[in-house]
């Protein structure tokens, strides 16, 4: 971003701080976010509707886990990250950029990756073990917000966030 | 809209602006820092600050809470003395500025008729988790937010969602802690939105108050007649969505016309982006239909608040096709607004439709201007929603455009809601709301169809996992 936009961003009402979420489809990962110092989600599982195994790649370290809900190891983990991460990853560079994503677990790309399987070998972690119950929490309440009642009552604070983002 | 007009808004700035948001700005670098420990310069903001308000019934509340807070002890009624001199400031400000503008365009506006002294809510927890994370958020400063601070936003949205009146506060909270977890930690960017990030805080301050009102407003009169669209204004952030209509109502009594707004809008995920946004408002199927087939509405008895109708399907019949330019050219020259309700004065919330054309268009390093007899106007062309048909390349190719004069940072624009153009020697028309029943761009819907349908995806996966 150029100098003179961020020094017009201290005294403006309306700046899009958070770049809008490009689109992308949910069927495969359904929820995925940059959150608790984790890349992390819920990755659909392909043979049973019933199950999702829960999937991240802590910033940093880079340490790695994927686990069904309910703590079961992926039996896909043998000494390398599974296809869940990833899946994972790659709609993750999908829904918020390679910039982003890298910058978030602070993992050195150089040029820029364009695929889950360039982020992944640019990794430095080791699989270790973390519990998926808080992943997935976030997940159900995540697909709360949209059980919520619509309002058809003005929400005048909305026009500090207006909507962006036509023909990119 | 004339060059003229546009002149009076160059040459008219109101007397008192910039020292008023000067003081503004002292509080606003104040809550960088934190107020833990105030140092000089922010002590001397802050006394300015009082100093500037003595006068006012806010003046001596506003001196205590200044001089506890420099002392180093903060209590929530001190923050609540803060961000009502906040208030104050930016209400007036919003006042000078809009009169300037009433006064370019020789736009009638009614004053705010106060209705029934509006019910106090109830004291609540949601309430009091949300001032606490405030409280929390002033003295550490934005300088000061870790992961920590930001995740403890969440059980105060969580709560205030869960009660259908809090709305306003939940989307608020959830969209300020949505910026704070992206630029965590702040200390480290070069220029946080300091301005931006106080309105929010303050904003919140107020709503998270037991005596501050209810989402839901108190309806002053009920009115009737024929609804004519001008266009639609979409606000949308991570996990909220809102489509407010600007419209003129022809009253069914024979009174002049009156510019008027509706909003409606819903909770969301951030995934949910683009023409799928309108499914989100699918509980309103006459109001989309009527945004979608440019048709006026028939309102029969539905609460008017200020400028705000209160949106009610039921009391709202489709009428004839109307054309929102012919309606700005016949009607928006008389039409007579109404001013907002006190507290919700703020100079982000100026949105006075206009009708421009006869403009050339200038379009250099992705920033877009309108000349219009000699004088330009900036073109928010950032600000066109992903969810319609209108792009930066039909507004530059445009030579008519319905938009909203919005001011920001010292300088007006002008931010545009329908277009007519010229591409390829055809000329074409396009709205925000011309895919609010369905996206009308084969090529468009047949990557929308593609990509897959983003809400049933979500809704399936809250069906099998969600009640378990």
């Amino acid at each position: 971003m150029a100098d003179a936009e961020r020094t017009a961003w201290r005294r403006r009402s309306t700046v899009r701080v958070v770049p809008p979420a490009r689109p992308r489809k949910l069927a495969k990962v359904p929820f995925l976010e940059l959150a608790d110092g984790r890349l992390q989600g819920v990755v659909s599982s392909g043979s049973d509707v019933d199950r999702v195994y829960v999937s991240s790649i802590a910033s940093g370290t880079h340490a790695y886990h994927c686990s069904t809900n309910n703590n079961r190891p992926c039996g896909g983990l043998r000494g390398a990250p599974c296809k869940h991460l990833h899946a994972l990853a790659d709609e993750a560079l999908l829904q918020y950029g390679a910039d982003r994503v890298a910058r978030y677990l602070r993992v050195d790309v150089g040029a820029g990756v364009d695929t889950a399987r360039e982020l992944l070998a640019a990794l430095a972690g080791r699989h270790e073990p973390t519990p998926a119950a808080v992943v997935f929490s976030r997940f159900l309440r995540h697909l709360s917000y949209l059980e919520l009642p619509a309002s058809a009552v003005p929400l005048p604070e909305l026009h500090w966030f207006p909507a962006t983002g036509a023909g990119r | 809209m004339l060059g003229t007009q546009l002149t009076v808004l160059r040459d008219g700035t109101p007397t008192g602006l910039t020292d008023a948001l000067d003081l503004v700005a002292g509080l606003d670098d104040a809550l960088l820092r934190g107020l833990a420990r105030v140092g000089e310069a922010d002590a001397a903001a802050l006394a300015a600050l009082a100093g500037a308000l003595t006068a006012t019934p806010l003046g001596d509340r506003l001196a205590e809470a200044v001089a506890k807070v420099t002392a180093g002890s903060v209590a929530e009624e001190h923050l609540l003395a803060l961000a009502g001199a906040r208030c104050a400031l930016l209400g007036a400000a919003h006042d000078a500025l809009l009169g300037q503008l009433d006064t370019a365009l020789g736009r009638a506006r009614a004053p705010w008729a106060p209705g029934a002294v509006e019910s106090p809510g109830a004291g609540s927890a949601a309430r009091a988790g949300a001032r606490a994370w405030l409280h929390e958020v002033a003295v550490t400063g934005w300088g000061g937010v870790d992961h920590e601070l930001v995740a403890a936003a969440g059980a105060p949205v969580e709560a205030a969602l869960a009660e259908p009146g809090l709305r306003r506060l939940a989307v608020l909270l959830d969209g300020l802690a949505a910026e704070l977890r992206a630029c965590v930690p702040v200390a480290t960017m070069a220029q946080p939105p300091l301005r931006r990030w106080a309105d929010l805080w303050a904003r919140g301050v107020l709503l998270a108050q037991d005596a501050a009102a209810e989402s839901v407003p108190t309806a002053v009169e009920e009115v009737s007649g024929r609804l004519l669209v001008l266009g639609v204004d979409v606000h949308e952030h991570d996990t909220a969505v809102q489509a407010q209509v600007h419209a003129i109502l022809e009253p069914a009594d024979g009174g002049p016309p009156r510019l008027v707004r509706c909003a409606v809008g819903a909770v969301k995920v951030e995934t949910i982006v683009g023409p799928a946004l309108w499914r989100l408002l699918d509980a309103h199927p006459v109001l989309l239909a009527a945004l979608a087939e440019r048709r006026s509405l028939t309102v029969t008895g539905l609460p008017l608040h200020g400028a705000d109708l209160l949106w009610r399907d039921d009391r709202v019949r489709p009428g004839e096709p109307a054309d929102p330019f012919a309606t700005a050219r016949v009607l928006l020259p008389t039409a007579v607004a109404a001013a907002p309700a006190p507290l919700e004065r703020h100079p982000v919330g100026i949105a006075e439709p206009v009708l421009v054309e006869g403009y050339t268009v200038r379009d250099d390093d992705g920033t877009t201007t309108f000349d219009i007899g000699g004088q330009s106007i900036a073109v928010e062309v950032h600000r066109l929603p992903s969810c319609g048909p209108l792009t930066p390349a039909l507004v530059a190719a445009s030579s008519a455009c319905l938009g909203l004069i919005r001011w920001d940072d010292g300088r007006w624009s002008l931010q545009p809601l329908a277009v007519r153009a010229t591409v390829k020697r055809q000329p074409v028309e396009a709205h925000t709301g011309d895919w609010a029943g369905g996206v009308t761009d084969p090529k468009i819907a047949k990557a929308e169809a593609k990509a897959g349908d983003a809400v049933a995806v979500l809704r399936e996966r809250a069906g099998r996992l969600l009640r378990r």
